[in-house]
């Protein structure tokens, strides 16, 4: 009975097949997920946004508490410049948010367990960030690679680990997201198919263990996407202010 | 219980069950590249749907509300500052009116009291006066009696002696010769009855 812990992460049609061209989009659980996540904030925000008391009542205050607390975590990493892109990273933050919330219940599917959604945004962040750092900078923006302060010697391999380490943030961005979602829900699995099998008598031990994965990958829910738009936004202060 | 766990055990089948026929397949389901384009194609359509509909719609909404209450709170603010400076000027005003009064009454005070006193001194020197002239009065009344007294003493007593002399000895004699023996003695003695 005890089913492998990775099939919760697989993804099934919903409906009929829907292919154009070659390609199938057909309707699965992971669209059902993207679609719910971006519902669900779309009416949160939107009552939140409707009435403006001078009190504001409990999804209002909901709303405003998010909007500040993106656009602080905005001006402490990126300063003011990176006013413009405040909207898409609020709706980053909290796409991912509510796909790794919408997780932690029990029987949904997990969208950002899927290396293939966190490399696309990933991935669209880096090349996003790169054309506005070139827009910006032009080609000053190479100087991004060439460290101030280093001796000429060492230079050559400070670029090439410059370069390096800049190719590789959307494959690091996408793959801590991916890792630990898929990570803490395999194991909360893992520690779920334990219950069942040890039963009445011995299950205790490791429902204590659930229980408290359960607190614990909440926290990692609202950490990873946390982390995920703040290394944005230090993505986006490089690109920004060239400070090396 | 048994009944109620094997019920459980069937519910949670029914639920598990396409992950019991999934799980023959093995692996990670992450890297099965069947379902890539779909998600792609969902994830950029959804997001970008949330990503216009924040940005447009929601968004400036809750910008505009934060700047109206943060503007409310400052006008707020400034009116209870107002306020304030208005209360501060009227409780100045207040203190000089105290102020002055209490000056007022002082005045009042020591003019009534300096009056008082003039009364008093005016009406203690009448009475000084009027008790210096009695006393006066009956010093001078005092003085003529004390004139008077050696005269009157010396009369009763030249009478009185001529009336023991007729008395005791039946002789008739002449006044003159009375007073003269009177006037004698009272000098000899005068001083014992007059001291001063």
């Amino acid at each position: 009975m005890a089913a492998n812990p990775m099939t919760q992460f697989e993804v099934y049609r919903i409906g009929p097949e829907i292919k154009i061209g070659a390609f199938d989009i057909s309707f699965t659980n992971a669209s059902l997920f993207m679609v719910i996540s971006s519902l669900a904030i779309l009416i949160i925000f939107n009552l939140g946004s409707k009435k403006n008391s001078i009190l504001p009542n409990k999804l209002q205050l909901l709303a405003e508490l998010s909007f500040s607390f993106v656009s602080k975590m905005i001006s402490d990493t990126a300063g003011s410049k990176a006013k413009p892109y405040f909207s898409f990273i609020f709706s980053l933050f909290m796409f991912v948010l509510f796909c790794n919330m919408f997780g932690m219940i029990p029987y949904t599917f997990t969208v950002t367990s899927h290396i293939i959604v966190t490399f696309v945004l990933a991935a669209f962040i880096f090349i996003g960030v790169t054309i506005v750092g070139f827009i910006k900078h032009g080609f000053g923006y190479l100087k991004l690679f060439v460290p101030s302060g280093v001796p000429a010697v060492l230079l050559p391999l400070i670029v090439v680990i410059e370069i390096i380490s800049y190719l590789s943030r959307p494959i690091s961005l996408s793959v801590r997201l991916f890792a630990n979602m898929m990570a803490g829900h395999t194991m909360m699995k893992v520690f779920g198919g334990f219950v069942v099998s040890l039963g009445i008598v011995g299950g205790w031990l490791p429902l204590s263990f659930s229980v408290a994965l359960t607190g614990l990958e909440i926290l990692v829910a609202f950490l990873q996407a946390y982390v995920f738009a703040i290394l944005t936004c230090i993505y986006l202060n490089d690109a920004l202010n060239l400070h090396h | 219980m048994v009944k109620k766990i094997f019920f459980q055990f069937i519910f949670f089948n029914f639920f598990l069950i396409r992950e019991v026929f999934a799980a023959e397949s093995g692996g990670m389901p992450q890297l099965n590249p069947e379902f890539w384009i779909s998600q792609i194609f969902w994830l950029v359509l959804t997001f970008g749907i949330l990503y216009v509909v924040l940005s447009r719609l929601i968004l400036p909404k809750i910008s505009a509300n934060l700047e109206l209450r943060k503007s409310q709170i400052q006008e707020n603010i400034e009116a209870a500052e107002k306020q304030r400076e208005s209360s501060d000027a009227k409780l100045k005003e207040y203190d000089d009116i105290i102020r002055k009064s209490k000056l007022e009454a002082k005045n009042i005070f020591r003019d009534a009291g300096e009056k008082v006193i003039k009364d008093i001194n005016s009406k203690k020197e009448f009475l000084d006066k009027q008790i210096d002239g009695e006393i006066k009065k009956a010093e001078q009344e005092i003085e003529v009696l004390r004139k008077n007294a050696p005269e009157k003493i010396s009369k009763i007593a030249i009478e009185t002696s001529a009336q023991l002399v007729r008395k005791l000895i039946g002789a008739e004699i002449n006044n003159s010769s009375i007073s003269a023996i009177v006037n004698d003695l009272t000098k000899k003695n005068g001083n014992k009855y007059h001291g001063n």
